[in-house]
């Protein structure tokens, strides 16, 4: 008998190091990819620069000045921003999976992208005439400010229909409006700066600066490490609400919690590049399916990871694929994600069936 | 009340946007007690359990669990002495019935929810006495409901609660796991003083296993008591509003509406024989009379609730000479007599009955089944 409990406590142990190897391996997998494509991104181009010579530049060493200004003013800046605003928009759209219980919610189809962009060109064409520079802040207030309001919407809608694929139809809607009414004003908007402003209102991580960075950084990193802090009421929010204010959790401030923050990773990067679809989709799920498991406690970091990944190798394809021509990150978005969506739709059926 | 009870409520009014459902629910339990509320469908069982749980605010009245107001308690307060198994489907992703039972485990684990060593060593325990240790390595989207309901009952036990809630916990099993699931219930009362309350359709388990029932009927507790209090004759009829079959409170035995008219046929049953011959006569839609049966005989439910006229006689009485005429003219007016009984069989107690099958088969009635 002492045997048998033994051998049972020993398979027990044997499983759960057994998922513990298989963590380490999928965060291990994550990192290496984000630096192998990492440094594609920055070597590869119009202008290929060796990765000896990236290594140089960035250590500091005097090297080939068109290089450096290639590396550190174009090319760096912008592979990290898709880094950060990847991680934010998988995360962002992690949270509002698990708010709405639904698994192709996201920033995008919830129309909350498109709330921001609203936000931010009307702020940009208000003030371009003006010749005022707003800063990155400023475009981050209105971006949460546009994203609060489309979220606002989408939460009207939830407590009208109850089925799942009605409210991401109603946010398709809500993202619609927005984009319809953006596309006037910018039709009637001064033209000095509308290539400018049409560019970024189709979504794109060109034309960051350093001091975006920063601030994008700032905001990002704190909203992650929070959203990584709710990791235990996430998991107990998973088993439905009914259980998890049976495990103590109050419910009505965790979600106006999850709202604010997927709202404010959503609306930093619309601020900086625009709504970037389907990465708050596609991203946490195949994280998910990398990971074998939902646990909120490995999703949030790994979701984070496979969004810079994501995002990065798509900017690397939306730059090179027909180089000089650049694509819409969008494009290249949509061509990897939206076959994961139909996936998930298509097993999903099945699973419920 | 504070020293006699472990759980009960004062005044309690439930319902949804303000609207009273169920008013003025007085419910009393001792430690280690299970209390089940019964009642037609939509009376209010799931509204009051979701009040006492705190899923929905009272609109009026308190609960006390231990002496204290349990809407004075912190969520993880009441989370450590109450846990819950609800009607409500949980669809997790990806995780192992192990790791939906860890989740009670919820209000003791830290900052992150890593379970610790004690942690483990509940979730094992728990799942053993739920007896679900073969499941816990599977998938719990991929179990059966009656799988999936021990899980959940696992999981509310790993939350080492003093009191748990179950909402028709009873509902999805088929009969194997109805019994399996309530002497889990039962076992868990008696070794650790769990006081249990919940809500049931089954009458009959809820007679067997409660201390306590509440039968709940129009916006009110109709009655509360020991089930000895609730389940005496026409109550349960009453409380259901029932208007079609019967329901026998002392057996528990539920017969469909009998064929009204003038009996055709004569049952000649006892000793629990005719019982299926009731129930197919009455499928049939054939009127029927029987006898003769000792009021403490078997088929004494079944035939009261289904024959036009059941002829008795007095438990621990011989047969009186006019019970057997009275049977013997009943019998002349059929046209047919089934004969349950082995008339060889019949001993110094079956003499009349074998009188009245030897005078049916002399006057050619004698029918087999139909």
């Amino acid at each position: 008998m002492k045997q048998m409990i033994y051998n049972k406590e020993r398979s027990e142990n044997i499983g759960r190091s057994k998922e513990w190897l298989r963590n380490i391996r999928s965060f291990l997998l994550l990192i290496l990819l984000l630096f192998v494509i990492l440094a594609a991104n920055i070597c590869v181009g119009s202008v290929n620069v060796p990765l000896s010579e990236v290594w140089n530049i960035l250590r500091g060493l005097a090297g080939n000045e068109v290089y450096r200004d290639i590396v550190m003013q174009i090319r760096l800046p912008r592979a990290l921003a898709a880094i950060v605003l990847g991680g934010a928009l998988s995360l962002s759209g992690y949270l509002l999976q698990t708010f709405f219980h639904n698994p192709i919610a996201g920033p995008y189809t919830l129309g909350i992208s498109s709330g921001a962009k609203l936000a931010v060109s009307l702020l940009l064409i208000l003030f371009l005439g003006q010749a005022y520079r707003i800063s990155s802040v400023g475009m981050i207030l209105a971006a949460f400010a546009g994203a609060m309001l489309a979220m606002g919407f989408v939460l009207l809608m939830s407590r009208v229909v109850d089925q799942m694929y009605m409210l991401i139809v109603s946010g398709v809607m809500i993202g619609y409006i927005c984009s319809a009414i953006t596309d006037f004003v910018v039709t009637f908007a001064d033209d000095a700066n509308i290539v400018n402003l049409h560019n970024w209102s189709r979504g794109s991580f060109s034309g960051i600066q350093w001091e975006n960075i920063g601030v994008m950084a700032i905001v990002v990193f704190s909203a992650s490490f929070l959203v990584f802090l709710l990791s235990k009421p996430i998991s107990a929010y998973q088993m439905g609400e009914a259980y998890a204010g049976n495990m103590g959790l109050n419910i009505r401030r965790f979600r106006a919690v999850l709202v604010l923050l997927s709202s404010v990773l959503s609306a930093c990067v619309t601020a900086f590049a625009g709504p970037v679809s389907f990465v708050g989709i596609a991203v946490p799920h195949l994280v998910k399916a990398l990971l074998q498991t939902a646990k909120p406690i490995l999703m949030i970091p790994a979701c984070f990871l496979g969004g810079g990944v994501f995002c990065l190798f798509c900017d690397l394809l939306a730059r090179t694929l027909f180089a000089p021509t650049e694509l819409a990150i969008n494009t290249v978005t949509a061509i990897f994600g939206a076959p994961v969506v139909i996936f998930i739709m298509i097993y999903r059926k099945r699973e419920v069936v | 009340m504070k020293d006699e009870y472990y759980f009960w409520t004062e005044g309690l009014t439930v319902g949804y946007r303000g609207i009273p459902l169920v008013k003025n629910v007085e419910l009393q339990l001792k430690k280690g007690e299970i209390l089940t509320l019964i009642g037609p469908n939509g009376a209010g069982k799931t509204t009051i359990l979701k009040s006492i749980i705190r899923q929905l605010s009272p609109i009026a009245g308190t609960v006390y669990l231990d002496g204290r107001q349990t809407a004075q308690m912190t969520g993880k307060e009441l989370s450590r002495c109450l846990s819950v198994v609800l009607t409500e489907r949980v669809r997790p992703e990806l995780m192992t019935c192990r790791d939906v039972v860890a989740t009670g485990r919820y209000p003791y684990t830290g900052r992150f929810g890593v379970l610790g060593e004690q942690d483990h060593r509940a979730v094992e325990e728990a799942m053993e006495l739920v007896q679900i240790r073969e499941l816990s390595d599977r998938d719990f989207a991929k179990i059966s409901d009656g799988q999936r309901q021990r899980v959940m009952l696992a999981r509310a036990v790993c939350q080492e609660p003093d009191i748990l809630v179950l909402d028709e916990p009873t509902s999805f099993l088929d009969i194997k796991y109805k019994l399996e699931f309530l002497s889990v219930l039962q076992q868990l009362k008696r070794s650790g003083k769990l006081t249990v309350i919940m809500s049931l359709h089954e009458l009959d388990l809820a007679e067997r296993i409660s201390d306590r029932i509440a039968c709940i009927r129009k916006d009110r507790i109709d009655r509360f008591g020991t089930p000895e209090e609730i389940f005496v004759p026409g109550y349960i009829p009453q409380l259901y509003d029932m208007t079609s079959g019967s329901y026998d409170e002392r057996t528990g035995n539920i017969e469909l509406e009998p064929a009204k008219g003038r009996p055709q046929i004569f049952v000649l049953a006892g000793n629990g024989t005719g019982t299926c011959i009731y129930r197919r006569l009455q499928r049939e839609g054939i009127p029927f009379a029987t006898g003769i049966l000792w009021e403490n005989d078997l088929d004494i439910p079944a035939a009261r609730a289904l024959a036009a006229e059941v002829i008795t006689e007095k438990a621990f009485c011989s047969l009186k000479e006019e019970t057997l005429e009275r049977a013997g003219k009943r019998m002349d007016d059929c046209s047919r007599v089934i004969c349950t009984l082995d008339p060889e069989t019949l001993g110094d107690f079956g003499k009349g009955q074998k009188e009245l099958y030897l005078r049916a088969e002399a006057l050619g009635k004698l029918t087999s089944l139909f």
